[in-house]
């Protein structure tokens, strides 16, 4: 639960000695309760005091790392249930699974594509975070085969999936190096896993078909040593997973119930068999609070489209993501093509390169840096003026790029023209519609 | 020990206005039955704390100008040859499990001639003629055009309960005039903003057309081009519908096939990255991932273009349906 920056005043030394680099201490308890500076500062706080205030600050859901060869993925530290409220903090990991059942070079092949797929979306590389290796085949050696091909071949993060402590604890031989995540302890294994979990150094999955089954078996690994867990509420098809993860989340979140303030892993090919629906259950539970979503297969039509989703669902609502500045080429256009400008707020800049693509006609965008607010609020803050327009228009090089010199600026800033004309002598201004989707039709009238 | 923990309900103390579409023999208009949305008393399919007496419906764009020009590839195969004729294409809608056909009008007819008041009655006639689903029917989007076909559709189809749209700020009189005259209902559309959405609802009620006539367009982006804007918008307007905001309680539409198909990644088959996937298959995954988001945040009408998608989309709201 968050505490209060009245509370924590009430644990400090009270001496206002300054040495923590705050006037007051009242001044540092409020910087503390909004995480913005470290109770390390204060020399003179007492251990009690210590002990208590970090007791109350640990995060509502723990934060849970799994890593290999310098990748990994973190999971839970989240503070609210709407990405509106503040953000979403860490993006669901995504993994791949692999079947130990599998020919050897037919695993080592999986990871390795796994391990390589990238795409690019809006200038950021976006990939896959990790293999889940699951002991199909029920057989120690097997598996053990199956992990140590998976972690040659990929160097990503790993899940080992199997409930037997003895499978596990083969496949755990073969990790060295990684901390991989061991799944599953359940109501009848979980002493083992426990122990190996220890061993490993590994966070463990717990797994019970309900949320006091959870809250039972996560109090018992605690009291056995094991606070790095990974929740596995087992309700698998759309409904029961959408119910029992916003269960968890508002558990942990509005009822500060430790117990479950863990991150949770899903299993979408476990509620849906049919691949085309496993995206869309992989794609409910990115947007509704999995921290991790274990795919059943590799395929890039199905990849891309949820590794997008996922960018767009943790963006900080508060900072939108904003495109580079820059000259966009559409549809490979030549010395006499349009040159149109706009801002640098995506959505701007997605709305009118969107508009051009699709009408299939040639022509050079022009991005200004308008610190990523859209045509009119960039206008109206000053920052797409004539000033800024001129200086992307010279900056950019535009004029090598094209035969003419004539450039399209949006309909809703039709006033700047006069002062553009002046700033940008030689060249012809011309106001463009308001509205991305009447440019292609002005661009085959007027242009 | 056993643990016992308790599950946290919200008790809300509003809830999303039920709203029905279309019109039977016996109340004045022509289809074979209607359809009622809206009604939830809780967050989208969490059974544990609320109803949602009606589950989300399916609507089936259909456009009365031939798109082969303006669709890729994917798109029109899956259809074929109905794409040519509006009541063909609404009877295949149907066919493939549509809930409510859209009737997108569009600026030129078939022939490529501006489309006129006189073929717009036609082709609305044709359509439900064709089809016994409640239907949409949305104009152009060019606000003279709009309002010269939809105020004779609205006139042509009286008594049918149609919905009409979009009624925009800019233009929303003329439209909310003809639903008034002529018994139907209107979408209010605006542009990904919780304060616009409840000022325009309030201005068109202002004119006269009764709440539960209204359907509100909180605007689609698709998927990567903008859709978490959108969907946070809904949740927003959601949870305020639920908090008691009288002014955000309509039931929501939302148009995931228009906006994922206009992105590149639906369109192109060439020239992309390996790490896209084949197309038609990525194509309907845009479509589906943009639209399943939005589902999930509270949408009470899904417009889909994919007879694939709307299969998928289907069965997800199917299965998300509390027992």
């Amino acid at each position: 639960m968050a505490i209060s920056g009245l509370d924590i005043y009430k644990l400090l030394p009270k001496t206002n000695c300054k040495e923590c680099g705050f006037p007051t201490c009242l001044a540092f308890a409020m910087k503390l309760a909004a995480k913005q500076a470290d109770l390390s500062a204060c020399p003179y706080v007492s251990e009690e005091s210590k002990s208590k205030l970090s007791a109350a600050s640990a995060p509502p859901i723990r934060l849970v790392t799994i890593a290999a060869d310098g990748h990994k993925i973190e999971a839970g530290n989240e503070t609210v249930l709407f990405r509106h409220e503040k953000t979403f903090y860490h993006p669901t990991g995504l993994l791949v699974r692999i079947q130990d059942s599998l020919p050897a070079e037919q695993v080592a092949a999986t990871a390795k594509a796994v391990a390589d797929y990238k795409v690019d979306y809006v200038g950021i590389s976006l990939h896959l975070d990790g293999l889940a290796v699951e002991a199909t085949s029920g057989d120690a050696s097997k598996f053990a085969a199956a992990v140590a091909a998976a972690r040659q071949a990929g160097s990503l993060p790993l899940v080992l999936i199997s409930e037997d402590p003895l499978v596990m604890a083969a496949g755990l031989a073969k990790t060295t190096g990684a901390t991989p995540l061991i799944c599953a302890a359940t109501a009848a294994n979980w002493e083992a896993m426990a122990k190996l979990a220890k061993e490993h150094k590994a966070p463990l999955v717990v797994r019970a078909d309900t949320i006091s089954g959870l809250a039972e078996l996560t109090e018992k690994l605690v009291a056995a040593g094991v606070e790095d867990l990974v929740l596995d509420p087992v309700a698998r098809g759309f409904n029961g997973s959408l119910a029992v993860l916003t269960q968890v989340r508002r558990l942990a979140l509005k009822k500060g119930v430790r117990a479950v303030g863990y991150p949770t892993v899903a299993f979408p090919y476990l509620g849906q068999s049919d691949p085309c629906m496993e995206t869309i259950l992989a794609a409910q539970q990115i947007a509704k609070y999995a921290g991790f979503v274990v795919l059943s297969r590799f395929g890039p039509a199905e990849i891309y489209p949820l590794l997008v989703l996922r960018q767009n669902i943790f963006t900080d609502p508060q900072k939108p993501i904003q495109v580079e500045p820059g000259i966009y080429p559409i549809n490979k256009p030549g010395v006499d093509s349009p040159v149109l400008i706009t801002t640098n707020f995506s959505i701007t800049y997605f709305a009118v390169a969107n508009e051009v693509e699709s009408s299939g006609q040639p022509a050079w965008l022009l991005v200004a840096d308008a610190e990523g607010m859209s045509v009119l609020t960039a206008w109206a803050a000053g920052k797409f003026d004539a000033d800024r327009i001129a200086k992307t228009v010279k900056n950019t090089g535009i004029a090598d790029k094209v035969s003419h010199r004539k450039v399209l600026i949006p309909g809703h800033v039709a006033v700047l023209m006069g002062e553009l004309e002046e700033e940008l002598p030689g060249w012809e201004i011309k106001v463009g519609p308001r509205e991305a989707v009447d440019l292609p039709r002005y661009l085959k009238t007027n242009w | 020990m056993p643990v016992n923990v308790e599950i946290p309900v919200e008790k809300w103390s509003g809830s999303v206005r039920p709203i029905t579409l279309g019109a039977t023999a016996a109340e004045g208009g022509t289809r074979s039955h209607t359809v009622t949305i809206g009604g939830e008393t809780a967050l989208p399919f969490l059974g544990f704390e609320g109803k949602m007496p009606h589950r989300p419906q399916i609507a089936v764009e259909v456009r009365t100008g031939n798109p082969s020009e303006e669709w890729p590839e994917p798109l029109l195969r899956a259809w074929g040859a109905v794409v040519g004729d509006p009541a063909a294409w609404a009877h295949a809608a149907e066919a493939a499990s549509a809930d409510l056909i859209l009737l997108q009008l569009t600026a030129t007819d078939h022939a490529g001639l501006r489309m006129t008041a006189a073929a717009a009655r036609k082709v609305a006639r044709s359509v439900l003629g064709a089809t016994g689903l409640p239907l949409i029917v949305v104009g152009p989007g060019q606000a003279e055009l709009d309002n010269e076909l939809l105020v004779a559709v609205a006139e042509e189809c009286v008594g049918e309960r149609l919905v009409l749209g979009p009624c925009e700020d800019k233009n929303y009189r003329t439209i909310v005039a003809a639903a008034l005259a002529h018994g139907h209902l209107v979408t209010s559309k605006t542009p990904m903003d919780v304060n616009l959405a409840k000022q325009l609802i309030i201005l068109i009620r202002d004119m006269g057309l009764p709440l539960e006539r209204i359907v509100m367009d909180p605007t689609t982006g698709a998927l990567g081009y903008g859709m978490e804007y959108g969907y946070s918008v809904m949740e927003r307007l959601r949870l305020a519908a639920l908090q008691g905001d009288g002014m955000t309680q309509q039931p929501m539409i939302v148009t995931p096939g228009e906006e994922a198909w206009r992105t590149k990644e639906a369109r192109a088959g060439e020239g992309v990255p390996a790490a896209w996937g084949s197309w038609d298959d990525r194509a309907v995954n845009w479509e589906v991932v943009t639209a399943a988001p939005l589902v999930e945040a509270g949408a009470d009408v899904i417009v889909l273009r994919h007879p694939a998608a709307i299969e998928r989309i289907k069965k997800m709201i199917a299965e998300l349906m509390p027992a």
